[in-house]
Parts: structure tokens; C-alpha cells; sequence
């Protein structure tokens, strides 16, 4: 690896002496020895397993719960529903006021998504977990669902949320997150061309090798310690700690090694009720997601929809481009709003482009609730946007990297979103990239810069 | 919950212990005996996570019944360093940056033991086809795989 | 209730306590301890036998005789057995090699149990405690059966074919397998063919339109034509996480076709 110091020379001090040294990592001697230790890698005596049941519909009214059968199995020390819950509502991200709180921890009187937890059973081994889950009778009343965005969002479909009473999120600023930025229909009327495609995704499961789940063990004063590969220790204190009503010194979570996380180990979904069956049992609990669980219960990457309409110039100039982007939360909110507004934030991508619109949406459907993964809000749009890019060059006879050099974002630029550009290498790296890939492209290219007049 | 008595040498110790009956090997390693280098990605055999070698065959802990194993040798990575040296494998492994987050690692390490136990000089075919049974998803495996054949170099430098 | 263990010194013994509620049969476990950590409860009792008769490996005059507790890895291991070596090789990756047993892939029900589509292309012989069965009749009705072995004639390695067609290679579960065994006559036609397809079914079978039209072609493009485009007759292919239905009919014939004209 070379380190190319001429880039951003008169911007810099030349005093980066670590860079293109190959490191050891400070963890790697304890994986190869299998010493590293995971949150797993420890048992308690007298532990119990939490089994949690979920719901078989992708959209149910509960009519009645019977835990007698169950409760009654050999092996069992207690069901947890939601009455056992002090506040049975989910929301991750509340404490920095994001994000509704239209979740349940478990189940109350509705499941809105096939996976959705209705009770916890909790037995001393995962054999008489799984006996005794086998025997709980849910009287569910099937309702109709909505599957993908635009079933969701087709007139009279069925509402998967009645915290919402609509299929989407309703930001402060209405129905979507906004960025109006000069006259786009204006744009739009002066191109040579005009370019409208629709892009989908589907959902992605981060799949890590070690799957989402904590242990905890009573310390015997009314304090837990819970040993979890959560990705997001604070957010799993605070939620826990509004969910169970207790103090934050109450709660010691042990974390710190997560087998892979990608963004799918920060939904705190594991915690509140493992440390809350041990405080109700007295017991150690271990709450770990089987493979299946962690597949098709844990989220994904939210699914999602995103039409791109552009006016380019022949001369390669994007004139105007307006976004409207559907992001498929699921039954729930999650991150979700979150992720969608970065979304925003994010179009039109790396391009000064004088008349911008935005659009983005929140819609949820009945499906697996969907949360981060790598890139979280913004993989997806960079895809569709990207893929825009190559399609709008081959329509106007442009090689697609002298395109993006025609239309690249420069230090000083106002973005659509109102943030002065500053620190932009985007022109730099595809030069670097031509050179390196051997594409050529033509030489007034190779003079542009990021920052230098040109 | 009935109890089976179980007996077998693990990484070259005698160990005796009375197990729940049907309860895998995997359990009985990590709970039991207090080594946890075999993970559980998936308890259904197909990650390769939980790998180990019984009687010189690589196999998967999650699907072994304990009971089963009574009078093998077991190996599991968390024995495969003595007094402190590493085995070439686990040198090679952090030489070549082949673990992030690790949890794949003990079994990619068994599995590559098989291959170079059998096959000392193995072509990169070789060590894909020996590795196909685990999955990583840190690492995109090149990493992994340039890392045995590391190993099998080393290895066949030092016996030359 | 608990998970047991019934070891039998004899086969015969594992039969009996295979009469028992919640008794399964276990091999390698790939399968059976696979669906007990996944939560099956409805199995309660494992059933294995130590019997030698189980993990023999016989071939003689050109036949071979496989216990029914045969690994895989010792088949393709097996040096009078290269021929085949193949399809035993198509199964899982090594560690489970070392585990999947020939009894075990006979009862593996779709989209696993490619080394039994194997043995349906060379029809072979499954010897059960209730009698001998054409492997045909065995796939048919295997429930409550119990295998001791597999016999067959040991093809020469040009008249065997195999190919398992996964999305992950070069390990993966099936989109499908075929196996295919080409009697060739003295004027390098095919005079007679096995073909034996995996996840056509619920079971293995034989794709009998595509062998009738095999018959006295050679297998250049244009002669093996018809037998491409007969493969598929009669299939009902399953759908699972790997595939669905409509995908595995489509490739069928691109897949047999290629395994033809290599």
C-alpha cells in the first residue's frame, strides 16, 4: 500500500506515521487460542432457559392466553407475560427523543408481526423450555396484512398499527422528512432529457456468527449482571432501566466482544426480559437466539423503494432530481424513522446539483421489524443512486466516471440540505480510481480539484 | 433429569463426568469441563463453528451425542497451544489478520488441523474444500485461507 | 421429558426399540440431532446400534457392499470405490462427511440425501431387517424400515455421473443432484441409462422419458437434444429456502444436459 501524500498536501500536516504499518490487532491472540471470552462462554448453577413464544400470524388479534398446561410442566419455574412488565413499551431510541413508542415487549392484546413475543416461557433446561412452550394455547383471530410498501401504502389497506392509525410515520414535518432545495419543476422543464426509475431491495439479515443474547446472574442485592453482545451497552442500560422501572445502578451489563454485529445487535430485544425473569425467578436466565431466531426474528436491513427522477443536460449536468424514498420499518418503528431521515439527508448523494426535492418514508408493514446494518439508511440509496448515475451517462453517450466528475460535490458547495460542502475528496479518489483501474478518462479531469480553483 | 457417566481424554487429559442423557458433546465441553473454544453458531451443524477432532476425524460438536464418545481424544483449539506456544495455525492466524471478531475462528482453526495433519503441502484448493464447512462472515475467508497455507509452509520449512 | 440414548449391540435390538413413541434412529446425527437442537420434541429417544455388520465396507467381484453406518468420508476415501467417490463428496462439507452416514442419507428427505439419488442411478440393493428392496421400492416406503447395508455393481469410472448443483459452493444444500449411469454399446452410443434425480420429489426417483430417449443416441448436443427436453417429465420439484419450485424445474434440464456433454 502506497500512501499518496500529494492529495491535500497544502491542507494537511505530513504527520501521519502509523498509517501502512501492518498492526497486530490486540484481540486476535485471544481468538486463535479460544480464550477470547463471548457472553456466552460462562453457565451459572441452577440457571434457567428462556424460551420465548412468538406469534405463527403476520397479523393477529390475541383472544385469550392459557399458561396452565404449561405451567404445569415438569421443569418450569414461570411464564412471563405482559402483565409482568412495569412498562411494556419498546422504544430504542426515546432517550434522545426519537422514534414512537408503539412497541410492546411482549404482546399485549395484538401481534402485528409472525415472530412478534407474546410469552416467556422459563424452565431448567432448554429441552423442558421448549416441551412446555409446545403446550401454551394462544387463541389468536387471524387479520388481514400487508406484506411489501406498496400493498402498505395502497388506499384501504389494512393498518398495521393503530399508534399510528396510518401505514407510515408522521414526522413533525408531516408524512415525510423534507429537503426542498430551488425549483425542480423548473429543473426539470429546461433538461435535455428527463430519467425517472424505480430501485427495490429486499431486507438483509446481518446473519453474525454468534447470535443476539444475554446471560444474567442475580448478585443477591436487587442488582443484575447481565452478560450481552449488544453492539449498544447505553442503549441497552437506559432501555432496560425505563422498561424494568429500576434505577440505572441496579443494572451491570457486561459486554464488550460481540461475534459480529453489523448493525443487528443494537435492538436491545434480549435484555428487559432475561433480567427481568431473573428478578422475578431469583435465578440466573440465559436468553439466546437459536439460528432460526436469529435469521428470521432478529432485524435486517430494512427493504426498501426508492424512484429517482432526474433532468440532465447533454453536456452531463443533472439540472434537477427528486427523491422519493420508502423505507419498509416493519410492524415497528425501531430505528426506523431514524434510518429514513438519514435518507434525506443523504440525497441526492455527492453531487451539487441546483434544484433538489426529497421525499422520504417511513412505512410500516407487517414483517419483521427492520433496524441498522452496515451503512444504515444510506447503502440502499447509495445503490439506487449510483446505479442512476451509470444509466443517465449511457443516455446521454457519457463515460460514467467522467460524468460524476462533471456533476462531483467541491468545498464550498451548498448541499440540498443546506450545509455548506467542505472537506470533499470525491474528485480526488475517482482520479486516484482512474488511474488505478486503468479507466482513462479525459486530462481536464485529471486537473480538477476538490478545494483548488480549476 | 438422568445422569450418564462420560469418559474420554480431552486435549491429551483424562476426564470423567456424568452428563444429562442425551446432551451433546458441545454442552458437555463447555459447561461441563469449562472449555468454551468450541462455539454454538448454530446448533444445527452446518456453521462449523462448534468444530473439534475426535480420534484424529474433524467433527461437529453440536450434532455429538456425548454419550457417544466415550474412550476418545478430543481436541479442541483451547488445547491446542502448549505452555504457552501457539500451534503454527494460531501464529499464522494473527500474522495474516484471518479473525475480527473471532467467533468462527476456533473452528477454522480444527478444520485447517485436519487438513494439515492429512495433507501437509495442500494446493489453495485444497484448504477451500477443507474450510467449506465453516462459515466466516467477518472476514470474506482469503485472509483465512492465506493463513493455512502460511502455516503449511512454516511447517514444511521447519521439518526441511 | 428428557432426552435418552438407547445404544443396541445388534440391529435387530434397534428395530424392537424403534417400536417405542419418540424413538428415532440415529446415524451420524446430522439430521436427527439437528431436529432434537432445534426444538423437535416430539423425539425422545435416540436409537443407535454398534453392530459391525453397520460400518463394513465389502467389495468383491465388483460389487460393494456398504454398511448402513458408513461415513461418507470413508466411501470417498475407499480406493476400490473412486468411481463414486463423487457423490459422497457432494455431501456437506468435511466435517459432516466425516459424519452423514449411508443409512442416514437414504431416509435424509429432500433437499438433503444426494448420495442416495446415487444409489437410485445405480440401482441399488438395501437390506433392511424386514428383507431386500430394489431401492426404488425402499424410497417408496421406507417408514419403520431399518437398513443394515447397501449393495451394488461398482460402475467403471466413464459410466458413472454425477453433479449437485448448490448456490453456495463447494459446499451447500441442493437446488438438485443427478446421478446418471451410461451403458454404453460397441459403437459408443448409449445402449442403456440410469438417470436418478434428487429434489424432483419427495423422494429420489428415476427420470425414465429422459433414459427411453437416451437410448441409441450419443452424446454429442444434437443427439441428446430429446432427453434434455424429456428430464423434466413427471417432476413435482420441491420449494424450500433454497429454491422454489418453478427455478428447480427450469434448471433441470440446463444442469442434465451439461452433465451429458461433459
Amino acid at each position: 500500500m502506497k500512501l499518496a501524500k500529494s492529495y491535500f498536501a497544502d491542507e494537511r500536516k505530513d504527520d501521519l506515521k502509523e498509517l501502512g504499518k501492518g498492526l497486530q490487532r490486540s484481540d486476535v491472540p485471544g481468538h486463535v487460542t479460544g480464550k477470547t471470552s463471548y457472553f456466552a462462554d460462562r453457565t451459572f448453577p441452577g440457571m434457567l432457559y428462556l424460551k420465548m413464544v412468538r406469534s405463527p400470524h403476520d397479523h393477529a388479534r390475541i383472544r385469550s392466553v392459557d399458561l396452565s398446561e404449561a405451567e404445569k410442566h415438569p421443569g418450569v419455574h414461570r411464564i412471563l407475560t405482559h402483565k409482568d412488565i412495569p412498562h411494556n413499551l419498546y422504544t430504542i431510541l426515546i432517550l434522545i427523543q426519537v422514534g414512537p413508542e408503539d412497541e410492546h415487549v411482549l404482546a399485549e392484546d395484538k401481534v402485528r408481526w409472525k415472530g412478534e413475543a407474546v410469552v416467556a416461557v422459563l424452565a431448567d433446561s432448554e429441552r423442558a423450555a421448549n416441551e412446555a412452550a409446545a403446550k401454551v394455547k394462544i387463541d389468536y383471530e387471524v387479520l388481514p396484512s400487508v406484506l411489501d410498501i406498496e400493498s402498505a401504502l395502497a388506499p384501504g389497506a389494512p393498518v398495521v398499527n393503530e399508534h399510528h392509525g396510518q401505514n407510515f410515520y408522521m414526522y413533525d414535518s408531516g408524512a415525510s422528512r423534507k429537503v426542498r432545495f430551488g425549483d425542480v419543476e423548473k429543473g426539470f422543464a429546461e433538461a435535455d432529457h428527463i430519467l425517472e426509475q424505480t430501485y427495490w431491495s429486499s431486507p438483509i439479515e446481518q446473519a453474525p456468527m454468534e447470535t443476539t443474547g444475554c446471560i444474567v446472574a442475580p448478585e443477591g442485592n436487587d442488582r443484575f449482571t447481565c452478560y450481552t453482545n449488544t453492539q449498544a451497552m447505553f442503549f441497552t442500560l437506559d432501555n432496560t432501566s425505563i422498561i424494568l422501572q429500576m434505577p440505572g445502578h441496579k443494572l451491570h451489563m457486561v459486554g464488550g466482544t460481540v461475534g459480529g454485529g453489523f448493525g443487528g445487535k443494537v435492538d436491545v430485544t434480549v435484555e428487559p426480559i432475561a433480567i427481568l425473569a431473573a428478578k422475578l425467578t431469583g435465578r440466573p436466565v440465559s436468553f439466546i437466539y437459536s439460528r432460526h431466531e436469529e435469521m428470521q426474528i432478529s432485524s435486517p436491513r430494512a427493504a426498501e423503494k426508492i424512484v429517482l427522477k432526474d433532468g440532465v443536460m447533454k453536456d452531463g449536468r443533472i439540472v434537477a432530481r427528486q427523491v422519493w424514498g420508502y423505507t419498509d420499518a416493519g410492524a415497528y418503528s425501531r430505528h426506523s424513522p431514524y434510518g429514513a431521515q438519514k435518507g434525506a439527508a443523504h440525497y441526492p448523494g455527492p453531487y451539487t446539483i441546483p434544484n433538489v426535492w426529497v421525499d422520504t418514508f417511513c412505512v410500516y408493514t407487517n414483517r419483521t421489524p427492520s433496524s441498522a446494518m452496515r451503512g444504515f439508511g444510506v447503502t440502499i440509496a447509495d445503490f439506487a443512486l449510483e446505479v442512476q448515475m451509470d444509466k443517465l451517462a449511457r443516455l446521454i453517450g457519457m463515460d460514467p466516471l467522467e460524468f460524476r466528475f462533471v456533476n462531483a460535490y467541491r468545498d464550498g458547495d451548498m448541499k440540498a440540505h443546506r450545509q455548506e460542502t467542505t472537506g470533499a475528496a470525491l474528485i480526488e479518489c475517482m482520479q486516484e480510481a482512474s488511474r488505478v483501474a486503468n479507466w482513462p478518462v479525459a486530462e481536464k479531469y485529471l486537473k480538477m480539484s476538490s478545494y483548488k480553483e480549476s | 433429569m438422568a445422569k450418564v457417566p462420560v469418559q474420554f481424554t480431552l486435549n491429551g487429559e483424562e476426564k470423567a463426568e456424568f452428563v444429562d442423557s442425551g446432551a451433546t458433546l458441545i454442552k458437555v465441553l463447555r459447561d461441563k469441563l469449562g472449555d468454551t473454544s468450541p462455539k454454538g453458531g448454530c446448533n444445527q451443524g452446518t456453521c462449523g463453528s462448534c468444530s473439534v477432532i475426535i480420534d484424529g476425524e474433524l467433527k461437529l460438536s453440536c450434532l455429538t451425542l456425548a454419550e457417544t464418545c466415550n474412550g476418545v481424544e478430543i481436541l479442541t483449539n483451547g488445547g491446542l497451544a502448549k505452555d504457552g506456544v501457539l500451534h503454527p495455525l494460531q501464529r499464522s492466524f494473527i500474522d495474516e489478520f484471518a479473525a475480527q471478531c473471532g467467533f468462527c475462528t476456533s473452528g477454522m482453526i480444527m478444520a485447517a488441523k485436519a487438513l494439515l495433519d492429512r495433507n501437509p503441502n495442500p494446493s489453495r484448493e485444497d484448504v477451500v474444500d477443507a474450510l467449506s464447512g465453516n462459515i466466516c462472515r467477518c472476514t470474506g475467508y482469503e485472509p483465512i485461507i492465506r493463513a493455512v497455507l502460511t502455516a503449511a509452509r512454516s511447517n514444511s520449512q521447519n521439518a526441511a | 421429558m428428557p432426552l435418552a440414548l438407547k445404544t443396541c449391540s445388534t440391529i435387530a435390538e434397534a428395530g424392537a426399540a424403534l417400536k417405542d413413541g419418540g424413538a428415532r434412529y440415529i446415524g451420524g446425527g446430522t439430521l436427527v440431532v439437528r431436529a432434537a437442537n432445534e426444538g423437535d420434541v416430539s423425539l425422545s429417544t435416540y436409537v443407535r446400534s454398534t453392530d459391525p455388520v453397520l460400518s463394513a465396507i465389502k467389495v468383491e467381484a465388483g460389487r460393494a457392499t456398504l454398511g448402513a453406518s458408513v461415513t461418507m468420508s470413508s466411501i470417498a476415501r475407499h480406493p476400490d470405490l473412486s468411481a463414486i467417490a463423487g457423490a459422497a463428496k457432494a455431501v456437506g462439507g468435511p466435517a459432516i462427511r466425516n459424519m452423514a452416514t449411508v443409512g442416514g442419507n437414504l431416509f435424509a428427505p429432500a433437499p438433503y440425501g444426494d448420495f442416495a439419488v446415487a444409489l437410485l442411478a445405480l440401482d441399488a440393493t438395501v437390506h433392511t431387517t424386514t428383507g431386500d428392496f430394489g431401492i426404488e421400492d425402499f424410497l417408496a416406503g421406507r417408514d419403520g424400515k431399518v437398513v443394515a447395508s447397501v449393495s451394488f455393481d461398482v460402475p467403471s469410472a466413464e459410466k458413472f455421473r454425477f453433479a449437485k448443483i448448490s448456490r453456495t459452493k463447494p459446499k451447500g444444500v441442493s437446488v438438485l443432484s443427478i446421478g446418471a449411469v451410461l451403458e454404453p454399446d460397441a459403437n459408443g452410443k448409449v445402449k442403456s441409462a440410469r438417470i436418478a434425480l434428487g429434489c424432483m420429489a419427495d423422494r429420489p426417483i428415476r427420470a425414465r422419458a429422459a433414459e427411453k430417449a437416451l437410448a441409441g443416441a450419443t452424446l454429442r448436443e444434437e443427439d441428446v437434444a430429446p432427453a434434455v427436453a424429456a428430464v423434466g417429465e413427471g417432476v413435482q420439484p420441491i420449494t424450500d429456502a433454497i429454491a422454489s419450485a418453478w427455478y428447480r424445474a427450469e434448471v433441470l434440464p440446463v444442469h442434465f444436459r451439461r452433465l451429458l456433454l461433459e
